[in-house]
């Protein structure tokens, strides 16, 4: 008899550590989680985490957007554009490897803003999205595109949106190919 | 992840050519590990900023379809000797940056 309950109290006496150290735990995660944050907070108002713009809001629905017009218009502000032959594509007819795409896009409009890059093939098209402060109207970059399809690039001109595509073949693909 | 750049900046007739690459495993998150099967969670570089000096001359937004260990490339009225800073941060929270002279 005696026993069994000084088992019985040794269980629950686990029991109750066992809860305990969760309870312990759980603070630690919180304090370090808060203590982590409030740190970054400071960095980040002193200015010393960044460079500015980095903490600037990132439009993560464009990027999960399934639809070209939704993806732009999260990222640029409008989802509809116009082709025009004043930007040009650079980009392999024939991709060996989807997972490394080099692109190269420029353009003779005036007042580019932004320039976007969308793999219309994959299943969220935005690839990037570049703010330009008055810089050359030329990006180049690498990408990785699903399967064929067309590269959309997506130049933001005085306010509008003009458009240019490509198609690349992609013999192997890059996206969990 | 100090050092993840590689980066050359290149002034020519008032424009200046930024050359840059950058370890980064760029994954989407949408591949799977071959030998557990298991999905490899995404760790992508989100948001990039370049500054000549104080003046922000690009930002960009990014995600997981830009390809590993990216490289971009970029350019923009300048002179050498000024300085250019180049800073990225994932969506992890993991931030670096670094800073060259503009030859």
């Amino acid at each position: 008899m005696f026993i069994w309950r000084s088992a019985g109290l040794f269980m629950i006496g686990q029991v109750v550590n066992y809860h305990y150290e969760e309870i312990i735990m759980q603070r630690r995660t919180l304090l370090k989680s808060t203590l982590a944050a409030s740190a970054a907070g400071i960095a980040a108002s002193a200015g010393l985490l960044m460079p500015g713009p980095v903490l600037a809001l990132y439009p993560g629905a464009a990027f999960e957007a399934k639809e070209d017009a939704t993806a732009l218009s999260a990222a640029v502000g409008a989802g509809s554009y116009e082709f025009s032959d004043k930007i040009e594509i650079r980009a392999p007819d024939i991709a060996e490897n989807g997972a490394v795409v080099p692109v190269s896009v420029s353009s003779s409009l005036p007042d580019v803003e932004s320039i976007s890059l969308l793999a219309q093939a994959n299943a969220t098209p935005l690839v990037a999205s570049f703010n330009l402060h008055g810089s050359q109207a030329f990006i180049s970059t690498r990408i990785k595109m699903g399967k064929t399809g067309n590269v959309l690039a997506v130049v933001k001109s005085g306010g509008r949106l003009y458009a240019a595509e490509r198609e690349v073949k992609v013999t192997i693909g890059g996206c969990g190919g | 992840m100090s050092n993840s750049f590689k980066l050359r900046a290149k002034a020519q007739k008032g424009v200046v050519t930024v050359k840059a690459l950058i370890n980064h495993p760029m994954e989407t998150g949408l591949r799977k590990d071959s030998k557990t099967g298991k999905a490899i969670p995404a760790h992508y570089i989100q948001q990039l900023t370049a500054k000549s000096g104080a003046r922000s001359v690009l930002d960009a937004v990014w995600g997981g379809a830009v390809s590993t260990n990216p490289y971009l490339s970029f350019s923009y009225n300048g002179v050498s000797g000024d300085s250019l800073t180049l800073a990225w941060a994932d969506n992890l929270g993991n931030s670096d940056t670094t800073t060259v002279s503009i030859s």
